[in-house]
């Protein structure tokens, strides 16, 4: 079983992004960036079906720019065989993704595409499922729990009101949750040993993939600021204000 | 031409998410439709068909829909989608898995998690964690959206849509559910309740967890949240994570317990009409954001809060 696992290079979670003054976005010069957390999970995931022995190979992929070459190193580092960008400079979304992806997971032969179920930057929650739908195959999003018995797949999907659990056939589109593993870290062999995999670049025209975005940002704004709270000193004063100033509770 | 909205249910009850995303719907000025696709469903189609400002309800009552899943879902919706010029649903685990399918398919770059609508073709969303909000212009000519549903108000009852069921469309077949473990819980629903209480890591296990705040919750008739420390720790089921990534809510009163705030749980709850913070570390960034900070031992606030209630 080849496993396509696609990564995104983004602001580190846990930076909290400046809004620039003129809003024409936010502030990333100088920011530390990394791989998407999720994709991380997803990646994780792809390494340790390898390592059971029902994946054979992983390709990483990434649409980005130059820079996100060190983000499929890192996933090289982590334990993918090899790596595709496809380069891009500029807002890459989900659909031009999805549709890169596809192009992909055709000449590669992919059995499995493994994702994040969001990029921390965008917020979108769509590249999976939007893969699915070009490839026409079927979708287990926010995966929690992943099984391979031959090539049936059954996945444990985190839903809003619970887990559910599905069945299905490859190829299929998988998108990973919070808690489905805990990425490793790269050892410092690994890390060295990463330099020397394979790593191609592809133009999105190679792939036959237009990439021009389809949503126009016109400005990006802070959110809403709240006015600033009170402390309280005691349970009794904050039941009172609770009661007497917000009117919240009776 | 007109606007198709996408019911949230589970066969029997119209989730209230609907009826605020109705709002969202109808803000880009045409008229709504609404689909109900589900098994035995009729419930749902009636209480869909009272919501104000709906013009007709479709229903696709076939055991293929019961359980709402993507491909079967996004494969009804594309054969009605030439009659719509806009697809909305909201931003629930089946309208974030079905609607970017229904997207890829069309050709359209949909917009996620609007939370205003400026005009027909300019919505606000909110990135990186909500710190940040962009305003987009959706260039496409179809429109495709799912709506963050506490931003917007519910639409009210006293319509009386027309309801016209329609005919289910060929299963493509791609996955099956084998299995549902769905908590049923007396508490409301974190995406509807007016209060909630909501626990971090400081409760230290799941049954500290639950015997301080359900007693709470049970006297504020509030629901249970989380934040994800709490959650992967096991103190808490994972849908009532709070957050980024789980649900994003914006009760009248929302009380964090033991939280400290990490910008990913902030982003799930800040706009909350009013929250209370109660934590040890009076340098906790929840404070940031909270109307009244108490600092103090969970352990020994939280019983005497829920005496005081």
């Amino acid at each position: 079983m080849k496993v396509l696992v696609a990564v995104k290079r983004v602001v580190d979670a846990n930076l909290r992004v400046r809004v620039k003054r003129d809003g024409s976005g936010v502030e990333l010069d100088n920011v530390k960036m990394a791989m998407n957390p999720f994709d991380e999970i997803a990646l994780e995931e792809a390494i340790r079906l390898k390592e059971k022995g029902a994946a054979t190979e992983i390709v990483a992929v990434s649409v980005g720019p130059a820079k996100a070459e060190d983000t499929l190193r890192q996933a090289l580092a982590m334990g993918a065989d090899r790596a595709i960008l496809v380069q891009h400079d500029g807002r890459a979304e989900p659909l031009g993704v999805a549709k890169a992806l596809k192009a992909l997971a055709a000449s590669e032969a992919a059995d499995l595409v493994l994702l994040g179920k969001q990029a921390i930057d965008d917020d979108s929650n769509q590249t999976g499922q939007m893969l699915a739908a070009l490839m026409g195959r079927g979708q287990a999003t926010f995966a929690s729990k992943v099984e391979v018995t031959g090539t049936t797949l059954r996945v444990t999907r985190e839903m809003d009101g619970g887990l559910r659990v599905v069945e299905l056939e490859l190829p299929a589109v998988v998108t990973v949750d919070l808690r489905l593993n805990t990425p490793r870290y790269a050892s410092l062999p690994a890390i060295m040993k990463s330099r020397s995999k394979p790593l191609a670049k592809v133009q999105p025209a190679d792939l036959g993939v237009d990439l021009t975005p389809r949503l126009e940002v016109l400005r990006t704004e802070e959110p809403p600021e709240r006015k600033p709270g009170v402390m309280v000193a005691s349970v009794a004063e904050l039941v009172d204000k609770l009661r007497t100033e917000a009117k919240v509770i009776r | 031409m007109t606007t198709l909205l996408l019911a949230e249910h589970d066969n029997a009850r119209l989730d209230a998410q609907t009826a605020h995303a109705l709002t969202a719907a109808a803000a880009l000025g045409q008229p709504v439709h609404v689909l109900v696709a589900g098994g035995n469903c009729a419930p749902v189609a009636a209480a869909a068909a009272r919501l104000a400002g709906v013009e007709r309800v479709l229903v696709a009552d076939d055991p293929r829909y019961a359980d709402r899943a993507a491909e079967p879902l996004a494969a009804l919706i594309i054969e009605l989608a030439s009659g719509y010029d806009a697809i909305v649903a909201a931003a629930t685990s089946t309208g974030k898995d079905v609607l970017p399918r229904i997207a890829a398919l069309l050709d359209v770059m949909q917009v996620s998690d609007i939370v205003a609508v400026e005009s027909a073709d300019t919505f606000r969303r909110p990135v990186y964690a909500g710190n940040a909000v962009e305003l987009v212009h959706a260039t496409d000519a179809r429109k495709i959206i799912t709506v963050r549903a506490s931003a917007f108000a519910a639409a009210p009852e006293g319509g009386q849509a027309e309801i016209a069921p329609i005919a289910a469309a060929a299963d493509p077949g791609l996955a099956r559910v084998v299995e549902e473990r769905t908590v049923k819980s007396d508490r409301p629903e974190l995406t509807a309740a007016r209060v909630i209480v909501s626990g971090g890591r400081a409760f230290a296990s799941k049954e500290q967890f639950d015997a301080l705040l359900i007693p709470l919750a049970e006297k504020l008739n509030a629901a249970i949240g989380a934040s994800r420390a709490a959650v992967d720790a096991g103190y808490a089921a994972n849908e009532l994570q709070v957050g980024q990534t789980g649900k994003v809510v914006a009760p009248e009163l929302y009380i964090a317990c033991g939280i400290s705030g990490a910008i990913q749980h902030l982003a799930g709850m800040k706009d909350s009409k009013v929250i209370v913070a109660i934590n040890s570390d009076a340098g906790a960034p929840i404070f940031a954001v909270a109307d009244y900070g108490l600092v103090g031992d969970i352990f020994e606030l939280l019983p005497e809060l829920t005496r005081a209630l």
